[in-house]
């Protein structure tokens, strides 16, 4: 039998004014197991909490209903109360008689009657209230960054400031991402290597950082603050311990025809390869789709050079199992694939590119040298046409994306400005739907682009980009002079859409994170959580959330890191009591509460049950993992055995307000 | 037909909702006829939008428009500009007297190259 | 039906504790009045609802039921308003089975920021109900004392 305690406040005036607290507190003293009632004026303040206090121990209450403001107002203050005499802080109830009562109401008899219900309902559910315990789990204090581009690379940084272990996957033989791709970045226009590679440094020599590079994540398994991930090392057929990164073996490779993808294609690489000279960590990796010796046994001229003998023809993939309190998201993005827009005659003439390859052919490290020669005769072009919005923007049924890209206004402003600069011989020409420049100095450098460098900015999308005799024929209207054009271009550049990279949808199921339509990654709040996923522990950082470009990048990797360092600085992580709980005895097996659970807390095991005659019979049952129900309840009303309940929101408290109510 | 209903009509029968137009101007842009029509396919799209029917009406842009659907096929927003084309000559046509092509006429025009899917779609196009 | 004259219906209101509790409360902070015929019952989240718990209210004599939780889309917990969706679509065809006027029970979408959406709702969902007059239908005597 429980002994309830019903304390009715006033609130100053604010409910006494509507609401006859003393019949209230007189007439809830009456229901069943109420043993002791009071009302004072303020019972949040200290007074009114001792009186609490005093009472539980006086009258030893195992229960307390605090007819009050809203719980959302003070339900914590008056568990802590409960706490401090003893009594277990879900053994308390509130009444909300003045947000949903005293408030709303005028006439004093109608509000005074509520009120009694609202108690009464309140004392029906205290009746079957248990002491609730919040689970501890302890918290592993290291991050996982899968993603070693910009975003990963500073969230990994600011984690390891903090003092904490950081191991980054990059499926990648090295980390940098498509940053280290880029030649400038807008609008100060300083060299992107020169910003990215000490910061690549930075990693490589952090003692908390450890690089899982030409790696991936296989499998995920745990929850908030005790992830069990699962990373494969796939086999790069070099010793990277030993590997000291010299190049002889990349200069010595016979097979030189591999198509150098950190060029996308542009131009060539040997079997063996270093991606960039500045590569974090900077070891080699045998393509194995090339290498002869991996393919007919008949080479082995790298083996032969290797002074440090870190050639392994025999490598096989690896799997590393370890245990993190946080996982940060950092997939990035890559520009669509073009193939579809034969207007634009992408794969019919290779002096069509996309802007990540015109960003290569205008890099000092790239294929060219850092001169601008169109991919197909390597000559000079004079005139260049760059088209905006390609893929951005469109209605969904076709092969675009919805959404507009973002950065592509400002790199397009950045190529067409770089371009007239080095070679002010070049007539470049940008055809947009919008010039799109919210950002600190942007529309300023769009404007200097278009009035110090003269490049010719069109209203209007091109139509149609046709090949003859070696040039480019692009039709397009000019929207503002109402005019057809026709322009006869050497080289022509497509600010192709971006998409989340294909390896994070794969990665969101591991993860149990929610994806939108576009596959990026959705954040739990889209204004006030805008870093952390809807499932605890995951966090998100750079372009796998939505386009942005790099100083947003970075500032959400910061914020990232700062809600990472938040987590794994907590020893133990307290949660929510009020979880589902599922009867063994009552559960069928089903899984329709696995169904429909958002964040996969709840697993079928197989348990072993004492049946008649001492047999033992064996059942599958549901088990629902405390640290990861958040307690929504979902599974409690698609349970067709009435075997899953929800702690602090038990079926039978639901109905006993019910009743109470309804009497 | 009233002027109001100009612009209904035109909707209905084409199922087009110029709403969706951003004015890209890709479907201008693709066009292959560009240079011979009064007003451009992007032009109509915003026209109809704006109720100017009657001026696309009276235009012979309607029958310059070589309905090869280039700017349905491009435009990233699915607006389809040909249909939209298509539906107010057909609102010329379906007014009394406005025959633009007499069976009489054509033998005059016929040449060995000519399908007879041609003709039949001439008719379907410039009559009533 | 025959109404009575001062017929004062039970109805009562189950609310989701991220946006429909708090829109409530809001309607509360800004003196928005609605009538006290409305009893709000906290739950986590719209889909802690089981349909049992509304059949439950009319049997022990509420003349309505109304569910309030985040709007479509907005769920604390992601998904659990679409649930709930599915499953009051399910009880809204099992009552007209039975022949009890499915405005007796209804869902509204009420967000944390909608006070006066709130008591709106309630303002009519009460002149709904008193307009139906008294639940004779699932009402089970014997739970009358």
């Amino acid at each position: 039998m429980q002994r309830i305690g019903v304390f009715v406040c006033w609130c100053g005036s604010n409910i006494a004014a509507t609401v006859d607290v003393k019949k209230v507190a007189e007439t809830l003293g009456k229901e069943p197991c109420v043993v002791y009632y009071e009302n004072y004026q303020y019972m949040c303040s200290e007074e009114g909490q001792n009186k609490i206090i005093n009472a539980i121990h006086e009258h030893k209450l195992s229960g307390i209903v605090i007819c009050s403001c809203s719980p959302r107002m003070h339900e914590a203050t008056f568990r802590r109360t409960a706490q401090k005499a003893g009594l277990n802080p879900y053994m308390v109830e509130i009444a909300n008689i003045r947000e949903q009562c005293s408030w709303i109401h005028k006439d004093m008899a109608t509000a005074t009657e509520k009120a009694i219900i609202l108690g009464r309902a309140a004392i029906a559910k205290v009746h079957l209230n248990t002491p609730l315990q919040a689970g501890e789990s302890p918290v592993v204090k290291r991050a996982l960054v899968i993603g070693g581009g910009i975003a990963g690379i500073q969230t990994a940084l600011d984690i390891a400031d903090a003092g904490f272990e950081v191991d980054i996957v990059e499926k990648k033989p090295t980390i940098g991402g498509k940053m280290s791709q880029i030649d400038k970045t807008f609008p100060t226009l300083d060299c992107s290597a020169c910003i990215l590679t000490p910061k690549m440094v930075d990693v490589a020599q952090n003692e908390k950082i450890h690089i899982y590079s030409y790696s991936e994540v296989a499998a995920v398994k745990g929850f908030v603050g005790n992830f069990d991930v699962t990373i494969k090392r796939k086999a790069r057929y070099v010793k990277e311990e030993l590997c000291t990164g010299c190049g002889a073996c990349t200069e010595k490779c016979p097979q030189k025809k591999v198509p150098n993808d950190f060029n996308l294609g542009l131009d060539n690489k040997h079997a063996i390869y270093i991606p960039f000279a500045q590569a974090v960590p900077k070891v080699a990796t045998i393509d194995p789709d090339y290498c002869m010796m991996l393919k007919t046994g008949k080479c082995g001229v790298c083996s032969k050079v290797c002074a440090a003998g870190a050639i392994d023809y025999k490598q096989q993939d690896e799997l590393v199992q370890q245990q993190y309190g946080a996982i940060v998201v950092a997939t990035g993005y890559n520009p669509i694939d073009l193939k579809n827009y034969d207007e634009f005659a992408y794969s019919q003439s290779p002096d069509v590119v996309t802007s990540l390859e015109f960003e290569r052919l205008t890099n000092a490290a790239g294929p060219t040298g850092g001169v601008l020669l169109r991919p197909s005769d390597r000559q000079h072009p004079h005139t260049i046409v760059f088209v905006q919005c390609v893929g951005s923007r469109e209605s969904g049924e076709g092969c675009g994306k919805t959404y507009c890209s973002k950065i592509c206004c400002m790199y397009t402003a950045k190529h067409a400005m770089l371009t007239r600069e080095k070679y002010p011989d070049t007539e470049v020409y940008v055809f947009y739907i919008d010039v799109r420049t919210p950002g600190k100095n942007f529309d300023e450098f769009y404007r200097r682009a278009v009035e110090e460098y003269g490049v010719h900015y069109i209203k209007g999308m091109v139509g149609k980009v046709s090949p003859e005799n070696g040039k480019l024929m692009v039709q397009a209207s000019d929207l503002l002079d109402n005019k057809q054009l026709k322009i006869e271009a050497d080289l022509v550049v497509l600010a192709a859409a971006i998409e989340p990279d294909p390896s994070a949808r794969p990665l969101a199921t591991m993860l149990t994170t929610q994806m939108d339509t576009n596959d990026f990654f959705t954040e739990a709040h889209p204004k006030l959580r805008p870093v952390e996923s809807a499932t605890a522990g995951i966090f998100l950082s750079g372009c796998c959330q939505g386009p942005k470009d790099i100083p947003e990048t970075v500032s959400q990797a910061s914020a990232c890191a700062a809600k990472v360092i938040g987590l794994l600085a907590k020893d133990k992580l307290l949660g929510n009591p009020c979880v589902a709980e599922s009867n063994e005895l009552m559960c069928n097996g089903c899984s329709s509460c696995e169904k429909v659970c958002p964040y996969g807390a709840i697993s079928y095991v197989d348990k072993e049950f004492k049946m008649p005659n001492r047999t033992i019979a064996v059942r599958r049952v549901a088990n629902v993992n405390p640290a990861v129900c958040q307690g929504c309840g979902a599974c409690t009303v698609a349970c067709p055995s009435g075997a899953m309940d929800l702690k602090g929101f038990s079926n039978s408290q639901i109905m006993a307000e019910v009743d109470a109510i309804c009497k | 037909m009233e002027q109001n209903n100009f612009k209904e009509t035109v909707l209905r029968i084409s199922g087009v909702n110029p709403k969706k137009c951003m004015r890209c101007g890709k479907c201008s842009g693709a066009c292959p006829n560009y240079d011979e029509m009064e007003f451009h396919p992007h032009q109509f799209v915003s026209m109809v939008e704006n109720g100017e029917i009657e001026k696309l009406m009276t235009s012979p842009s309607v029958y310059k428009c070589l309905t090869c659907f280039a700017c349905v096929e491009r435009c990233p927003r699915q607006v389809e500009p040909a249909k939209l084309i298509e539906a107010v000559r057909l609102c010329v046509i379906r007014q009394a007297g406005q025959n633009h092509l007499k069976p009489d006429q054509i033998p005059e025009m016929l040449d060995e190259d000519l399908p007879q899917q041609a003709i039949v779609s001439a008719f379907r196009k410039f009559t009533k | 039906m025959q109404v009575e004259k001062n017929f004062e219906p039970t109805v009562v209101a189950f609310c989701c504790n991220w946006c429909s509790y708090a829109g409530a409360d809001l309607s509360g902070n800004n003196r928005i009045q609605y009538p006290a015929n409305v009893k709000i019952i906290r739950i986590p989240c719209s889909c802690r609802l089981n349909p049992m718990f509304i059949l439950r209210a009319f049997q022990r004599g509420a003349d309505g039921v109304i569910l309030c939780g985040c709007h479509p889309g907005d769920c604390h917990y992601t998904s659990g308003n679409y649930f709930a969706r599915r499953r009051m679509t399910l009880l809204f065809s099992m009552l007209s089975f039975l022949g009890i006027e499915k405005e007796r029970c209804r869902v509204e979408w009420v967000s944390a920021a909608e006070g006066a959406k709130f008591a709106a709702t309630m303002n009519d969902f009460v002149a709904t109900i008193t307009r139906l007059g008294e639940n004779k239908k699932l009402e089970d005597l014997r739970c009358k004392k």
